[in-house]
């Protein structure tokens, strides 16, 4: 697998710009191959310095490529595959290996988010052995869907896995997200068997996730695991509204009011309800 | 405690009893007698005092006071021309102060200044619709010549071309230079007496030199120095204080202290007037009253809140012009609190934290512009107060204690923003800032300005074709740097000479060893202007849009180029090759009293003004758009978050650029973590991280955008409410619309 003919510049911009099609004129079988291989991925952006990916100062990669369709998705333009810009695992590498020292300082590492990272598994594998090999902290950020695609050596290279549990009621979770719940459910049960340790990102959306015994539910679960380290109960915002209005995509939520604070936390008590740590 | 009392405590024992003895006692050191008697404090803020009611009436008073001036921009003038001696006494409210003395007879009451320039003088006063004193209208056109005309005197007429093109501009050849801080603690370990014996002495050791130029000049500053000092023991006399003998108790010594910084600010109107390295010096009389139990932890802080209270009411009186390049009326009344002793001891005390428990006792204000001077070995009780201080008020700045400390000393204090020096060893000769981005644009333009057309720099042949090549244009920079250099050295020798000469800081020198360094502060505006347009020229292409002369007014440039604030070596390199080549062509010209080298790269609010006056730029600016602040990235142009524009800036080496490096960052407060606790730990990481490596200085604002908009149409809502800007704090709603524009188009990390 060679490097892309033109080097690609790393100037992606920040997570909220709409970025698309950045990788159209790769032929199919170049993307065919980086997906098997893992020798090139495709990146919406990449982030530095942030405290909201995990744990510390982190640097973030969001890849594109995602398999849900959630209603509440605030970066729709990570959906596809060919919206990001291809980059070979040398070069993701090279660029984290700038942060490494800072990262240590603000005890912080790396996390690959999306889009999910898992559609682009061998990627994310390659970019993770990567990583461990500069000692970085690592961390995904993932909604399980394609676990079994990772080893359980390589889920070895991951310190912190952060999923995301949407809705417990299986025609909910359909609706909300496209795809059933059952194979995130048993990510998390092969996650826990491992002892990897997790924290769990659960969407606040007024009017559609907020019923208190679905989260109850999710909170049971996740409390059996054993391995949840903490719950992060994130209020729905609007900020994504104008990517969807500009793909062209009926956006679902365009009329829902972000959750007040008092609804947000009353999500976060039945997490801790059940014995988990939530904020 | 009731004010003006002469503080008589009769069984009061001698001022040093108690203190440990040192070199301090036979020599004028006071970072001796700080290193032999302060006490470390490595905890946290839970011993604070909040302000008790004295404070915060003689605070109200203020206030509304405040509100008056705002409306009128300035509150009144006094006619006198201002000395240390020229004003009766004034107070705020006379039996209630702890710390007494103002620069006129009344609060917020600005004095005439007119040995800097009388025109300057003139014109504010027209401009706030006072009368000018026919007197004193005829004795500085007459009888008295100002800095101001004898550096027009003195000038080249390429030097008068080049701040009319604006490619120098904020030159102090109109206004006080500042950038020198007196060592005001001497007045109160020593007492002035001993002070005026030391001079004397210094001048008699002159006798035996021949009597040349330089030795004549400097037994004349030295009389002046010593006149000087007498005023200074006479100003505090009128106020009721005999300040001949040392200070016996901490309240003396904070009056002692501040009387010396008042006769400064009563003497001079420097942009700068920067107050030291003061708190952990003082907390050695706290520690010592408190410790004989003479004073409560409360009466500690009252004290400092009311010092504080004092310096924040300095004032000058300016012109708009003036205003435009330094929005907010600054003082820079600078205060560096912390950092660690060469003996690997820190120098943070409990007086550092109170020092900053004033920003809450008081609430937020820009001045004192407090300083923190930041390294990951400070105590983490300081490092977690300042984050979170720093959360709340968006009032500090921070400076590389490591860097300050191993070049210069562990006794440097920073003056104006972010220029360190030794503190009563130390001057600098303060320059402002060159625009480099013009430079950029002459070297294109064989020397005519982009906006005029004038031959401003040398007649050379500009760059010919339709596209530029990298080579061939940095090539031609470093020519035009080279003219530039000169130009500018020129010009800074001709104020210093003159300022020297005829505005002489008479009390704010006496209050330094005989000769100390002198540091020439040179300075750059505009670098990542600089370095994303030669970014585009290399990395992209960029073609040149002639005018019907052949002067080249804007560009188109084709394809993508990395910026600065990426932490991408391509253009970073860049930037840092500006900045040590332009620093290798200043070096190259002799300097007035040969003073050393050294160049800032800060721009205060000149960049909204330096923008107005530069054109298009290959790097896609616009005409009149303001440049980024400082050693900023341009705004929104860093989009990797806050990691990578700091490790940018941090590649700027210091040894290219002593006088100062300055970077001013916006933070999302959710951006810092969902909790204030989070956020606390989460700035103090970055600021580990930034000052763990080679950043030198980082102003620190944590607020929403959407409040500052708010600010923008609703200031009656937000009187207090403090940002930091490029070198200092400002209070938002004294800005203008277009600077506070500026201000908010910044890139805020963590946000759309």
């Amino acid at each position: 697998m060679t490097e892309a003919a033109t080097p690609v510049p790393i100037e992606a911009s920040s997570p909220f710009e709409l970025r698309v099609n950045l990788g159209k004129d790769l032929p199919e079988t170049t993307v065919k191959e980086a997906l098997a291989t893992g020798d090139m991925g495709f990146l919406h952006s990449f982030t530095t310095g942030s405290f909201l990916d995990g744990p510390g100062g982190r640097v973030v990669a969001w890849t594109t490529g995602c398999g849900w369709r959630c209603q509440y998705c605030h970066n729709p333009d990570t959906w596809t595959l060919r919206n990001g810009f291809p980059i070979s695992v040398g070069k993701a590498a090279e660029e984290l290996r700038k942060y490494t020292r800072g990262l240590a300082k603000m005890n912080g590492g790396l996390t690959i988010s999306g889009g999910d990272p898992l559609m682009q598994d061998r990627f994310t594998a390659k970019f993770l052995a990567a990583a461990k090999a500069m000692k970085v902290h690592t961390c995904i950020e993932t909604n399980g869907f394609f676990g079994e695609k990772l080893t359980d050596e390589e889920i070895g290279t991951i310190d912190l896995v952060m999923l995301g549990l949407k809705a417990w009621n299986d025609e909910l979770h359909q609706r909300l997200t496209g795809r059933p719940i059952e194979k995130t459910l048993a990510f998390a049960r092969r996650l826990s068997a491992l002892k990897k340790p997790i924290w769990v990102r659960f969407v606040l959306v007024p009017g559609l996730t907020d019923d208190p015994e679905d989260i109850a539910h999710i909170a049971e679960f996740a409390a059996g695991l054993g391995i949840v380290e903490r719950v992060e109960v994130l209020p729905f915002h609007q900020m994504g509204r104008y990517k969807w209005k500009q793909l062209g995509i009926p956006y679902p939520l365009d009329s829902v009011v972000e959750p007040s604070v008092e609804a947000t936390q009353k999500a976060i008590d039945v997490f801790r309800a059940n014995g988990l740590k939530a904020t | 405690m009731a004010a003006n009392v002469k503080p008589t405590a009769p069984d009061t024992p001698a001022p040093w009893d108690g203190f440990r003895p040192g070199l301090w006692q036979k020599e004028i050191n006071v970072r001796d007698f700080i290193q032999q008697n302060y006490t470390p404090y490595e905890g946290d803020a839970s011993f604070l005092a909040k302000a008790t009611p004295r404070t915060l009436g003689i605070w109200k008073k203020l206030t509304t006071l405040f509100v008056e001036e705002r409306k009128k921009s300035v509150l009144d003038i006094s006619p006198i021309p201002a000395s240390i001696t020229a004003h009766a006494p004034g107070y705020i409210d006379k039996d209630n102060e702890i710390i007494v003395g103002l620069q006129t007879d009344a609060p917020l009451k600005r004095a005439i200044m007119p040995f800097g320039g009388y025109r300057l003088v003139a014109t504010a006063l027209k401009t706030y619709g006072y009368e000018v004193d026919p007197k004193v209208d005829e004795t500085f056109t007459k009888y008295r010549k100002t800095h101001n005309d004898a550096v027009f005197d003195a000038y080249t007429a390429e030097v008068r071309r080049c701040r009319s093109s604006h490619i120098l501009t904020g030159l102090p050849d109109a206004y006080g230079r500042g950038r020198i801080i007196g060592d005001y603690r001497r007045v109160a370990l020593y007492g002035v007496k001993r002070l005026i014996e030391r001079k004397q002495e210094e001048k008699a050791a002159l006798d035996s030199q021949p009597s040349l130029d330089d030795v004549i000049r400097d037994r004349e500053e030295l009389s002046e120095q010593i006149r000087s000092l007498k005023e200074l023991m006479q100003m505090a006399s009128n106020y009721g204080y005999d300040i001949s003998g040392p200070a016996r108790t901490a309240r003396e010594a904070v009056q002692w202290l501040y009387f010396a910084y008042l006769a400064a600010v009563k003497e001079q109107n420097g942009a700068a007037m920067s107050l030291g390295r003061v708190s952990t010096f003082l907390d050695v009389y706290f520690a010592r009253d408190l410790e004989q139990k003479l004073i409560t932890e409360e009466q500690a802080q009252e004290i400092v809140d009311d010092f504080v209270i004092k310096l924040r009411i300095v004032r000058f009186l300016r012109t708009p012009e003036y205003d435009a390049l330094f929005a907010g009326d600054p003082t820079w009344v600078t205060e560096s609190v912390g950092g660690m002793g060469d003996d690997g001891r820190t120098l943070v005390t409990k007086s550092s934290f109170r020092m900053l428990q004033t920003l809450y006792n008081l609430g937020p204000a820009p001045e004192p512009n407090l300083t923190v001077f930041y390294t990951p070995t400070l105590p983490e009780g300081f490092r977690h107060f300042v984050s979170k201080v720093a959360i709340d008020t968006s009032a500090l700045q921070f400076e590389s204690d490591e860097i300050i400390r191993r070049t210069w000393s562990d006794d440097g204090a920073i003056a104006c923003c972010v220029s360190p020096m030794v503190i009563g060893k130390q001057m600098q000769f303060f320059g402002a800032r060159a625009n480099m981005a013009k430079c950029l644009l002459y070297a294109i333009n064989g020397g005519r300005d982009e906006e005029s057309g004038d031959q401003i720099g040398p007649s050379v042949p500009p760059v010919l074709g339709d596209v530029l090549n990298f080579d061939d244009v940095q090539a031609r920079f470093e020519k035009t740097m080279e003219w530039l250099a000169g130009v500018y050295v020129n010009a800074m020798n001709t104020i210093h000479y003159m300022h020297d000469k005829y505005a002489y800081e008479r009390i704010e020198m006496a209050l330094h060893d005989y000769s100390p360094l002198r540091t020439m502060a040179f300075g750059m505006a505009g670098l990542s202007v600089v370095a994303d347009s030669l970014s585009a020229i290399k990395y992209a292409k960029v073609s040149v849009v002639r005018d019907a002369t052949g002067l080249v007014t804007d560009y188109k440039t084709e394809g993508d180029f990395p910026k600065f604030g990426n932490n991408d070596a391509r253009v970073d390199q860049i930037a840092t090759w500006a900045v040590t080549t332009f620093m290798s062509k200043l070096r190259k010209h002799p300097t007035y009293r040969n003073a050393v080298h050294t160049q800032s790269v800060l721009t205060i609010t000149s960049n909204v003004v330096y923008g107005k006056n530069t054109g298009n730029t290959p790097d896609g600016r616009r005409h009149g758009e303001p440049f980024a602040p400082g050693a900023n990235p341009m705004h929104g142009r860093d989009t990797h978050g806050i990691h990578a524009s700091a490790a940018s800036v941090a590649k700027i080496p210091y040894r290219d650029a002593q006088d100062g490096i300055s970077l001013t960052i916006s933070l999302v407060p959710v951006s810092l973590g969902k909790s204030a606790e989070d956020r606390v730990g989460n700035l103090t990481s970055i600021l580990d991280t930034y000052f763990g490596s080679t950043g030198f200085h980082m102003n620190v604002n944590v607020l929403d955008r959407d409040m500052l908009i708010d600010a923008m149409d609703n200031p009656e809502k937000y009187p207090n409410l403090t940002i930091r800007v490029s070198g200092y704090a400002v209070n938002f709603i004294r800005l203008t619309r277009d600077q506070q524009k500026d201000v908010i188009n910044r890139t805020f990390h963590g946000s759309a």
